[in-house]
């Protein structure tokens, strides 16, 4: 592989742009891999990266049914942040979040991060106290952020209005580091450095049953026709639970939509990340100008990448309250994804009952932030069977009660 | 919008006025049960994509439970009936049936 940088800009330009390679090989399968993993989004290729980076595994395939980065690591709203409350995230998620820091260097592909720091707004007095409860958590766990008071907030965002009539700004949990990336190439950038180490990536590829040989996987049944394996990684996201189905066990999950929409561009008005969750509205601006607006998730289950339209207009009329402005703006796009939400609100890395598959699922809402942090964690869990990252987030954490509760913490936006 | 209608006072509500209560008949298990049998009750959801039964409450409205059957992946709305029910009725089924000739109740 060619290596991207300024000196391959400048001699491209001299023989008009005929040099650049493919960023990834598009093979034919092979028969059998050591490792198989289902779903090539951000969390199923950091995986297979860190699999080959970390522990020398590279005769691996990512199979995708649609295209890569195609489901939820194209759709969130790409914030990255890891101000969570319980131990077990703020670990997960502050390896990822460290490891975004270096990620354009460490794949030669600009993923665009850009820590220019996240409010989480306090809104409410019960906010204020769960806020600085979880600032003081995260000075334990060595994850940086600070309670700021709303004058602070006011001189970080000056286009809000901290005097609003129904939700006043109390102030906010403010994490410097934290920040956004751009979300497509996350996935090229891992896609590309998987392919470089000899990884399969097979796309437009679905598939349709788990084969198991005395309670062990032995490959997966595929549109594409069967293949081996010793070891597969399911990392679907919404669609866990279908492919958990063809291997015969079943998940602590529920698939919603949630949405996002994005106005037209403007000139740059807000160089922070705010997000309000009680009011179910996150901000930030893209580089292009676009207001990238994060709202609910239906509270009914379903899986039709949309989301009810009336979560448009409760985030809309709320986040217009905070910031006045925003009520001259044309919206543009709005989408949704289908998000696996688990009933502690944590995700899922974990081995199953079948020998040989493990899951990496639940991401939730908050995926996005966790994508390096995630395939670092579940690469070791496949590898050598344990990780001190995933250790906490197993499957059957439900049944011995041990739950990650972000979702009382509210270290999630739910 | 997803427009039920409530078989309580007969309304057609539309999903601002109603609030989703989840599975519809599980089997909730009692003293003396296993730890493997709580977690179902408690945890483990078949998640379909497809026909779901479920459980909703017409909140904004008479306030009472009832239960819907529902394709998770169109939307469509297969009927409601009454929350005193343990598993489905028959004239949601063959609702069902006629529009989904290859489905069957697991």
């Amino acid at each position: 592989m060619r290596k991207y940088s300024a000196f391959a800009v400048a001699r491209e330009a001299f023989r008009h742009h005929k040099g650049w390679e493919r960023a990834w090989a598009s093979p034919e399968p092979k028969s059998s891999y050591d490792v198989v993993i289902v779903g090539a989004g951000g969390h199923g290729l950091a995986s297979a990266y860190y699999l080959g980076k970390n522990f020398g595994i590279t005769n691996v395939a990512v199979i995708e049914k649609g295209w890569l980065g195609g489901g939820n690591t194209g759709r969130n709203t790409t914030i990255i942040r890891s101000n969570y409350l319980q131990d077990p995230s703020a670990a997960i998620y502050e390896k990822a979040r460290s490891l975004y820091e270096t990620l354009s260097q460490d794949l030669n592909y600009n993923i665009m991060f850009s820590p220019r720091g996240v409010i989480m707004l306090a809104q409410t007095h019960h906010e204020v106290r769960g806020y600085v409860r979880t600032a003081h958590a995260n000075a334990l766990q060595g994850v940086n952020t600070r309670f700021i008071d709303k004058h602070e907030v006011k001189k970080l965002v000056p286009i809000m209005n901290i005097e609003g009539p129904r939700y006043p700004v109390l102030g906010g949990l403010w994490q410097p580091r934290g920040g956004t990336a751009r979300h497509d190439a996350v996935a090229w950038g891992y896609a590309r450095a998987c392919s470089d180490m000899g990884m399969d990536i097979i796309q437009q590829t679905e598939v349709t049953g788990v084969r198991r040989e005395g309670g062990a996987v032995s490959g997966v049944e595929t549109t594409r026709g069967f293949i081996g394996c010793k070891k597969l990684g399911v990392v679907v996201a919404g669609h866990s639970g279908v492919v958990a189905e063809m291997a015969g066990f079943r998940l602590p999950l529920e698939s919603v939509p949630l949405q996002a929409l994005v106005s037209e561009p403007i000139k740059p008005c807000m160089d922070v990340v705010v997000m309000a969750n009680t009011v179910h509205g996150y901000l930030s601006q893209s580089d292009k100008g676009e207001m990238v607006i994060g709202g609910g998730t239906d509270s009914h289950n379903n899986y039709t990448q949309r989301g009810s339209f009336h979560h448009v207009e409760e985030t809309v009329r709320a986040l217009v309250e905070t910031f006045p402005m925003l009520s001259r703006l044309k919206m543009l796009r709005q989408w949704g994804g289908i998000v696996d939400v688990t009933g502690d609100r944590s995700p899922i890395l974990s081995k199953t009952p079948v020998e040989g598959v493990f899951i990496n699922c639940g991401w939730g809402t908050g995926g996005f932030k966790a994508i390096p942090g995630s395939g670092w964690g579940f690469a070791e869990l496949m590898a050598k069977g344990h990780s001190p990252l995933t250790a906490e987030f197993g499957m059957e954490r439900f049944r011995e009660g041990r739950f990650i509760d972000e979702s009382v913490a509210a270290g999630v936006a739910h | 919008m997803l427009t039920l209608t409530c078989p309580v006072c007969g309304v057609d509500a539309c999903e601002t006025e109603l609030a989703a209560g989840g599975e519809a008949h599980l089997k909730r298990y009692g003293p003396g049960s296993s730890d493997d049998q709580f977690e179902e009750y408690m945890f483990m959801r078949p998640n379909v994509k497809g026909v779901h039964f479920e459980r909703w409450r017409h909140a904004m409205g008479c306030g009472k439970w009832f239960l819907a059957a529902r394709d998770t992946a169109t939307l469509e709305v297969f009927g409601t009936y009454p929350a005193q029910t343990l598993e489905p009725p028959a004239d949601i089924l063959k609702a069902i049936k006629a529009k989904r000739p290859d489905w069957s109740l697991t």
